[in-house]
């Protein structure tokens, strides 16, 4: 752990300096530049502003209806027969939809069941193993005006679903 | 298919609150989203100035086409109508890199860059092969360690945090995998259509 977090740190402030002195080198105007790249950002962050203030009040809307829990309880048994642990179910589901709401499930297993039990394990791998598709599709789409999406959405789910089932079985295989 | 899922998401929230009376938790959830959402996108506005910036010197520097050069062969088998030597190379490549070793921070804006650079290639509005692939990518994540999950795992006293990184990788590498094939076989398939 020591190496990975401080190979972590290192990594960002040695990249910088390694562009600062290329530029410096290569008598690139680097300050310029930054600014003139940095209000790229600022028109970019705009331009997200109201596509994710949309998904979010939408997925939240969803989630504080109460009608998310239902629907995974509803399945739930479904999922145990194929033999995916009740108690991860909720979070596979979530995962793919809203980052934070999955995060804290994440917390909330792990501080329920123990962080070196099996769902806390399996919570553990889930989580690190795959992405908020819902949310890189809006981000990365909404900032550049892509409107029609083709088979995007399908791509990254199915993608996802993979990722759960994977997660699940490598982390029975490995602790089980 | 993505405005069926924001509308439905919203309106069976709403029926469903309806019925079973948890409209007061609805109406509350509404406008303390839409303050998250833009505390979210004002916490990137930071990130974004700063890493865009950055990247901007990196592109005039020759630093990201030095980065395309080295990779490739493989993004080129990835990524097939790109023009090789295109900078959309280089920013995929910051992107994976970032994501790699876990600075999402780092990765969203280089990701933003290369889909803004994919749009010049392909134009219009709708999203091109090379986008669909490099979204597959990252929404089957491609961090190696999961440095969040490894600080929530060490502030639970685990025996052991970085036990679970390990089968992370595999679940990644395998989850990414299928991402491209899915990927693959979706594009020929609607190709075929066509």
């Amino acid at each position: 752990m020591g190496f990975i977090t401080s190979m972590s740190i290192w990594l960002i402030p040695c990249f910088i300096l390694v562009v600062l002195i290329t530029a410096t080198v290569k008598r690139v105007p680097s300050y310029e530049l930054f600014v003139e790249g940095g209000k790229e950002g600022v028109k970019m962050a705009f331009s997200l502003l109201p596509f994710l203030v949309g998904m979010i009040v939408s997925i939240s809307i969803l989630r504080s209806s109460g009608a998310l829990d239902a629907f995974i309880n509803l399945i739930s048994p479904f999922l145990s027969f194929i033999g995916i642990p009740p108690d991860i179910i909720p979070l596979a589901i979530v995962r793919p939809i809203s980052g934070t709401a999955a995060l804290g499930m994440t917390t909330e297993l792990i501080d329920a069941y123990g962080p070196d039990s099996f769902i806390g394990r399996l919570a553990s791998v889930m989580q690190g193993s795959t992405d908020t598709t819902l949310y890189i599709l809006t981000v990365y789409f909404g900032a550049i005006g892509i409107r029609k999406m083709g088979y995007a959405l399908k791509v990254g789910l199915l993608a996802d679903l993979v990722g759960i089932i994977a997660s699940i079985v490598i982390v029975s295989i490995l602790f089980g | 298919m993505v405005n069926i899922i924001w509308a439905g998401m919203a309106a069976i929230g709403i029926i469903y609150a309806m019925i079973n009376g948890t409209m007061d938790k609805v109406n509350e959830a509404i406008f303390e989203s839409a303050n998250e959402a833009v505390t979210l996108t004002i916490g990137l506005i930071s990130v974004l100035v700063f890493w865009l910036g950055i990247m901007k010197i990196a592109e005039k520097a020759g630093i990201l086409e030095l980065l395309a050069k080295l990779f490739r062969p493989v993004v080129v088998r990835l990524f097939p109508d790109i023009p090789k030597d295109h900078p959309a190379i280089g920013y995929i490549l910051s992107n994976i890199t970032a994501n790699i070793f876990g600075l999402g921070n780092a990765a969203t804006p280089m990701g933003i860059k290369a889909m803004e650079q994919m749009k010049q290639i392909s134009g219009g509005d709708t999203a091109s092969r090379s986008m669909i692939t490099f979204l597959a990518l990252n929404t089957s994540s491609l961090t190696l360690i999961p440095t969040t999950v490894i600080a929530i795992r060490m502030q639970y006293d685990s025996a052991s945090p970085t036990e679970i990184v390990g089968a992370t990788i595999l679940a990644t590498l395998i989850s990414s995998i299928s991402a491209i094939l899915i990927d693959r076989f979706f594009y020929y398939h609607s190709r075929r259509r066509i």
